[in-house]
């Protein structure tokens, strides 16, 4: 036993903790015209962070504060794609908030605090701690969306979010309660050698259980428990919708790992919650990409992707094993690069007073400018799973895992709805090249936009050609995490 | 000689060039487009032919074979070979891409290098469908072939464009989608490994055999196409500008048609077996019945649309009759289709850039403006109909010996062809060409220009030397052909 704690596996989170509250208060000492400086001292904090977290040393699982909280490979790698997801947010974000009277030190800050709660979930090995990550990042982004505070649909939007997040953390605390009644442990690592010790003929864990899924399944966005996703993707300000829509997925990856595979993975109750996922994996994948086929709203569109990809995600983790674990981990990789790039691409046609979320907005986007449309073209195909785009090795490893597993149902069902997803992400390419441009503004993001965003599509193309890198990452991240 | 890694130059070059092409950007550039777009097809032509005179006859298996890691998580290798089926069809889709590139020259006017990009990379992909042995890689070729041929289809075709693209798409994406869990499945089965080598030597029962069968079948039936999944190819050729229609027929389905040899019959032997009653069935009802529809149309794209897929049905029909001759004469069929189709559709071209119309009723008469064009379409229409001396003869006439020794009445019913297929190609003929010039129109037509008489020139040349002189073609295939034969008639049923 060690008396005195270890801190570094932490050091990130306190690093970050301590240069929020410095932004918070050198932001109130800055004049309007040197805005700038927070944005710059934002960047560095996360650059800091992804130092640390580059340098920490995390062979085995190392715990720490009582067991509360963990560092491993699974972590540490998560944290990375968090902070670099954030530093590519904030720079294609930058101009859309400057004309929107958002450049202001709230929205920093309250990025940062989201981002601390995203990692604190990712290292979660307590029950509370996981909840507490949850809290700060939901609280930070009910702010966020209702910052625009003349805007009756980011407040209607706001609201939403707010009421259906708190009835979700509801359950998932009233599920909790009902684990540490079954078990006398609200650890991770114990909860599973308890359930291990004494079997799980315990009716109240399964109780528990079903409300932690649905909890889980309102965090994720998976249907039944989507209702929130597309109003809250429409109504927000569309650079906080690209943070909504792109990290946090990895932070709900990290939960649902922790809790369900770590907490109760033990076979018998394995059974249980894996019946709850495939319901809501088909469920999700019908329900999303049916629904995103009548969207005008692209946002609302890339609502309704989001969980059809939601349940892609599922349908890894039901299929269970490392594999199927580690193709959920690559999923969720992949849909975070998609997705930035996706919600990139609206900021990037956004001017001031002119929101780009209407399909119709991207209509002769080749005869506009013909590199983001090929950007954007990439981007689609990626996430209608078309080879040689990453998203086709994204939706293989997925089908690969469920295969091994023996589903072959749920991989035909994926297929099918995977079908049924690429008549709508077609129709965006058809509108960039078939059809002519009736908006003619000249675009001309920043040079870091436009150098991030080129990557962030090529990365598609790149990692589509030669995924084995990110691909052996997740295995071995989950390997040396379980 | 075998350091320089021909295959992946046969793939590489063509979509290096593309990339190139599309880097030229707006249409201010357009001449810079089109030559580097001729000098890439022609580079990726030139290529292959070192890999033609290299290439053994007498050897069985694959040649000039390449082998890396790719994807070691899952064991995918970059893993490219050629066999004499392969490698006529690579030769077919280099060479076709040199006259498509040509055929394009001045007609396409805008965003040039998008255009000569996109059948450039669409070149290398197929080159890359047929010289892939590892499964997965396969599959990403054989999808991407789809990216550049919607946007050919979408940005340079007709007034129903977007529709026809779409359809064409979902339609073969659904296919290749079940597909795909076939070969995850193949994978585990023939434990771990995507190499269509082993999974040549998987055994498996006959269910599981059936239900492959039936996934390789919705994704190569809808490429070849096969009755009753052609509905997208009409679309998609009639809406499709001339060089995209030219590709697709005398390329894209050679996919399906391809697929089935290299994956089916070799894989799932006894389920190929079993089914392929109904295999036939089919072939004979896209022989038959498209045959009577192609007769009643009034489009000319339309009515060649519909001819390829009765023509297809005769390579279908070749190779589920499990005899070298209906084997052969399926591959002979094939290549000697893509030269005719394509021939074909660069005719009717022709005719569209002057009058923008491809109603067969707009026309007549047109022997007596452009005497040189009616006798290049006459030479291409008679090879459509199968007249002996072109190529087009020999497939048929090929396929029709080996079904006689299958079974009479599948020689009859294919036979009808001969009938059918003169009919309206030939009824075509005579009412677009001959008669009295029709109206001012056609009075106004203007022979073929230099350009266009090479395109023609160049593929009659090709049609009669196959069809006076098809050995060569023939010794090339023979050995993969019993290959694939020996692999088909070997049950792979587990041992008991």
């Amino acid at each position: 036993m060690q008396y005195i704690l270890p801190l570094w596996p932490a050091y990130p989170e306190i690093f970050l903790l301590a240069m929020a509250c410095v932004i918070l208060i050198a932001d109130l000492f800055l004049r309007e015209e040197n805005r700038g400086v927070t944005y710059l001292l934002t960047q560095l904090t996360l650059s800091g962070c992804a130092l640390l977290t580059w340098f920490a040393d995390h062979g085995e699982p190392v715990h720490t504060f009582s067991g509360m909280f963990v560092g491993d490979l699974m972590s540490d790698v998560l944290k990375l794609i968090t902070y670099f997801g954030v530093i590519t947010i904030l720079v294609y974000a930058r101009d859309y908030i400057t004309l929107r009277g958002m450049f202001r030190g709230e929205f920093f800050t309250l990025t940062l605090f989201a981002t601390l709660g995203l990692m604190v979930m990712i290292s979660a090995n307590h029950l509370l701690t996981l909840y507490l990550g949850l809290e700060l990042l939901s609280l930070s982004l009910y702010a966020m969306v209702a910052l625009q505070r003349d805007s009756s649909m980011a407040t209607e939007a706001a609201m939403k979010y707010f009421v259906l997040g708190a009835l979700a953390s509801g359950m998932l605390l009233y599920g909790m309660s009902m684990i540490y009644g079954a078990t006398g442990s609200l650890e991770i690592t114990r909860i599973a050698s308890v359930i291990a010790d004494d079997g799980a003929k315990n009716v109240v864990l399964v109780f528990g259980l079903v409300f932690l899924v649905a909890g889980i399944g309102f965090k994720l966005g998976a249907a039944p428990f989507h209702m929130w996703l597309p109003d809250v993707y429409h109504g927000a300000p569309t650079a906080v919708t690209l943070f909504i829509g792109s990290v946090p997925k990895l932070a709900a990856f990290a939960f649902v790992i922790r809790l369900l595979v770590q907490g109760l993975g033990v076979e018998e109750i394995q059974g249980h919650w894996q019946q709850m996922l495939a319901v809501m994996a088909v469920l999700s994948l019908i329900v999303g990409n049916i629904t995103a086929i009548a969207q005008t709203n692209l946002k609302r569109m890339l609502a309704y992707s989001t969980i059809s990809h939601m349940g892609f995600l599922l349908i890894g983790i039901l299929a269970g094993g490392l594999n199927g674990y580690a193709s959920s981990m690559f999923y969720v990789v992949v849909y975070v690069l998609m997705s930035l790039g996706a919600f990139g691409m609206i900021l990037l046609l956004s001017r001031h007073g002119f929101e780009a979320e209407n399909l119709d907005d991207f209509k002769g986007l080749n005869q506009r400018s013909p590199w983001y449309a090929f950007l954007m073209l990439l981007l689609m195909f990626s996430m209608a799973g078309v080879p040689p785009t990453v998203g086709f090795y994204a939706k293989f490893a997925v089908l690969q895992a469920i295969v091994e597993a023996g589903h072959i149902w749920l991989a035909v069902v994926a297929v099918i709805f995977s079908l049924v997803g690429a008549f709508y992400y077609l129709r965006i390419v058809k509108l960039m090249y078939f059809d002519d441009a009736v908006d003619t503004a000249p675009i001309a993001p920043r040079a870091d936009m436009q150098a991030l965003l080129s990557v962030n599509g090529l990365a598609v193309l790149a990692f589509g050609i030669f995924p084995q890198p990110l691909l052996a990452l997740c295995a071995s991240s989950i390997l040396a995490s379980l | 000689m075998y350091s320089l890694k021909l295959l992946s130059l046969a793939i590489w070059i063509p979509i290096g060039f593309g990339v190139l092409v599309l880097a030229t950007g707006s249409d201010r550039n357009a001449h810079a487009a089109r030559v580097i777009a001729l000098i890439g097809a022609v580079l990726g032509f030139l290529i292959t032919l070192p890999i033609y005179s290299g290439f053994s006859t007498t050897l069985g298996g694959f040649q000039y074979v390449e082998k890396l890691e790719w994807i070691e998580a899952l064991n995918v290798n970059y893993h490219l070979g050629l066999d004499g089926i392969s490698l006529l069809l690579v030769l077919l889709n280099s060479f076709t891409t040199v006259l498509v590139v040509i055929a394009g020259w001045e007609i396409i006017q805008k965003r040039v290098a998008q255009y000569m990009a996109s059948f450039l990379i669409l070149s290398g992909v197929m080159n890359g469908v047929f010289c892939a042995l590892d499964a997965l890689l396969f599959y990403v070729f054989f999808e991407a072939t789809l990216i550049p041929m919607f946007i050919i289809i979408g940005i340079w075709g007709g007034p129903r464009r977007v529709y026809a693209s779409i359809k064409f798409f979902l339609y073969t994406l659904l296919g290749s989608l079940l597909s795909l869990v076939a070969l995850i499945y193949l994978y585990f089965a023939s434990g771990g490994s995507f190499s269509l080598l082993d999974f040549y030597d998987t055994p498996l029962t006959l269910a599981v055999q059936v239900f492959i069968f039936f996934a390789f079948f919705m994704a190569f039936a809808v490429k070849v196409p096969m009755w009753p999944v052609h509905t997208w190819l009409p679309d998609a050729h009639v809406e499709a500008p001339t060089g995209g229609s030219v590709v697709l027929a005398a390329i894209m389905l050679k996919l399906g048609g391809y697929g089935f040899l290299r994956l089916s019959l070799p894989i799932v032997p006894d389920a190929s077996h079993a089914l392929a009653g109904f295999m036939i069935f089919l072939s004979l009802v896209a022989v038959v019945y498209i045959g009577l529809v192609a007769l009643v149309q009034t489009d000319m794209k339309k009515l060649i649309a519909y001819s390829s897929i009765s023509h297809m049905g005769f390579v279908t029909l070749g190779l589920f009759i499990f005899n070298a001759q209906g084997m052969e004469g399926a591959v002979i069929q094939m290549i000697s289709h893509g030269f005719v189709s394509g021939a074909l559709f660069l005719c009717v071209g022709v005719l569209y850039d002057r009058m923008h119309t491809r109603e067969i009723g707009d026309y007549g008469g047109v022997v007596n403006t452009m005497p040189v064009f009616a006798a290049f379409f006459m030479l291409f229409a008679m090879a459509n109909a199968g007249l002996p001396g072109t190529s087009g003869f020999v497939g048929e006439f090929t396929v029709i010996l080996g079904a006689m020794q299958a079974n009479f009445w599948y020689a009859f019913l294919a036979a009808t062809t001969l009938i059918f297929g003169a009919a309206y190609t030939l009824w075509m003929y005579k009412r677009v060409i001959f008669g009295a010039v029709a109206n001012k129109h056609v009075a106004e037509l203007k022979d073929i220009n230099l350009r266009e008489f090479v395109v023609l020139g160049v593929l009659a040349v090709v049609v009669l030397v196959m069809g006076v002189w098809p050995q060569p073609f023939a010794e090339l295939i023979h050995t993969s052909v019993s290959d694939i034969l020996s692999h088909v008639m070997h049950s792979k049923l587990p041992q008991q």
